[in-house]
């Protein structure tokens, strides 16, 4: 059987990062985010990323530390309001910004995985997400074509993982994990624990092995945005 | 007297029904969830791909995993489920979701709103608003009836980027519960709050608008 699992995040993106490429990365604000794997691309020094993703991390955390070293050129995205530092890139026009609206970048991502070059969406019609692109009445209903998304690379965010490459994924963590992995022509996956062959429950699986090109266990900091408590 | 946010959540919560599918925006209209009536079960959304959405959590609950789509972390009720972010947008796209209540920077006298982007001062994106108002079949507004510096938030037409065209269906705000009229495509003021008059309102609304024949006070 081929080797997935790589030993480290380093190893397991060393020969895949080149300047100028397209990243998606899963995650939704810094909820099941592949941690490890987004400061081993920022170690690896590549430069000119187009990376797509929900967020962008906050400033010191997750794709945060790819924009403090410069080394995002454009980021297509629905929400970056946790990140001052994004902000201030953007609006001194450093940093290329296409924002796309929550379900249409997650949409776009599932189609590109699944052959789906294109579809069309009610969501945008009428505002500036809609603008130059092309419309198409449909029963009576104005839609607008949104493209697929492929990505150069993949970097994903799983629970559990065999060395097949099945994926369990934790709670709301799961997220754009599922299309990032499925999007990817190199899907990279760091999980919290890799279990032997056959042990995890074929019915339970979230995403089958035949996306993930490779594997690397990791220990998560797992960050809290906003830690929000009821008294007990 | 002017409703405070307890107040237009609580008549928000007026618009649920038992066995609805909703989903929260941030900031004020989470604070609907605290007016379910007793004996109701309403199915909180959270876009980030949790259906059943419960309390926040306590201390030993808390969980990284486990947030909401303010960033929030939370807890789910008896029966929640999780899934992908392309499966719930699916559910709201899908007008599979019974009612969104959001908040609102404008709204045109069409019912178009806009609530994601002031050009050269807030940039954040739209997240999912976007798709939560195209998609979801029953659209509120809960905000106050004015910005903080007093001028009109329901208007001719958005001066600010739009989210969606012709979406709201109601507006709840300080002073009035507002009706889409969808023959007349203009808002129709049905309940006022205490002691606010129809000239108030009529001041302070600069889109054109219609008044029911018999106009109820606001029971919040």
């Amino acid at each position: 059987m081929v080797d997935k699992v790589f030993d480290s995040p380093s190893t397991a993106l060393a020969d895949l990062v080149e300047d100028g490429i397209t990243v998606a990365v899963g995650g939704f604000g810094l909820c099941g985010i592949p941690e490890q794997l987004i400061t081993a691309l920022r170690d690896s020094g590549v430069r000119d990323l187009v990376a797509v993703s929900n967020n962008a991390g906050v400033d010191d955390w997750g794709l945060g530390l790819l924009l403090q070293t410069r080394q995002i050129r454009k980021m297509v995205s629905s929400y970056v309001g946790e990140n001052a530092e994004f902000e201030r890139q953007f609006m001194a026009g450093e940093l290329e910004v296409e924002f796309n609206p929550q379900g249409t970048l997650a949409e776009r991502m599932r189609a590109g995985g699944a052959g789906i070059p294109a579809f069309f969406t009610k969501t945008g019609v009428g505002t500036l997400v809609a603008e130059g692109k092309e419309t198409r009445d449909f029963d009576g209903e104005i839609y607008v074509m949104e493209r697929g998304i492929r990505a150069d690379l993949a970097l994903v965010k799983a629970w559990k993982a065999d060395p097949s490459g099945n994926l369990v994924f934790r709670r709301t963590a799961r997220n754009f994990n599922p299309m990032v992995a499925a999007c990817g022509k190199h899907t990279v996956v760091e999980v919290e624990e890799l279990v032997d062959i056959g042990q995890l429950d074929p019915d339970g699986i979230h995403t089958p092995g035949i996306y993930v090109d490779r594997i690397v266990v990791t220990t998560s900091e797992k960050r809290i945005e906003q830690r929000t408590v009821r008294p007990d | 007297m002017p409703l405070d946010r307890n107040g237009i959540t609580r008549r928000a919560a007026r618009e649920l029904q038992d066995g609805f599918y909703v989903n929260l925006g941030i900031g004020m209209p989470t604070l609907v969830a605290n007016h379910v009536p007793e004996g109701m079960t309403v199915w909180l959304q959270s876009e980030n791909g949790l259906l059943g959405m419960g309390p926040f959590p306590t201390d030993a609950e808390v969980d990284a995993d486990m947030i909401n789509a303010g960033k929030q972390t939370v807890t789910g009720v008896p029966g929640h489920s999780f899934f992908s972010s392309a499966e719930s947008f699916g559910m709201i796209r899908g007008g599979h979701v019974d009612l969104a209540i959001l908040g609102a920077m404008e709204i045109s006298q069409g019912g178009d709103i806009a609530n994601w982007m002031i050009p050269g001062k807030m940039v954040k994106g739209m997240g999912g608003a976007m798709d939560l108002v195209a998609g979801v079949r029953r659209v509120i507004v809960t905000m106050e009836h004015c910005n903080k510096r007093g001028d009109p938030k329901i208007i001719p037409a958005c001066t600010l980027p739009l989210t969606g065209l012709e979406c709201i269906d109601m507006i709840i705000t300080d002073l009035c519960v507002m009706e889409m009229d969808r023959d007349r495509r203009r808002f129709r003021v049905i309940e006022i709050a205490p002691n606010v008059t129809r000239d108030e309102i009529a001041e302070r609304t600069t889109a054109e608008i219609l008044f029911a024949d018999k106009l109820r006070t606001i029971d919040a």
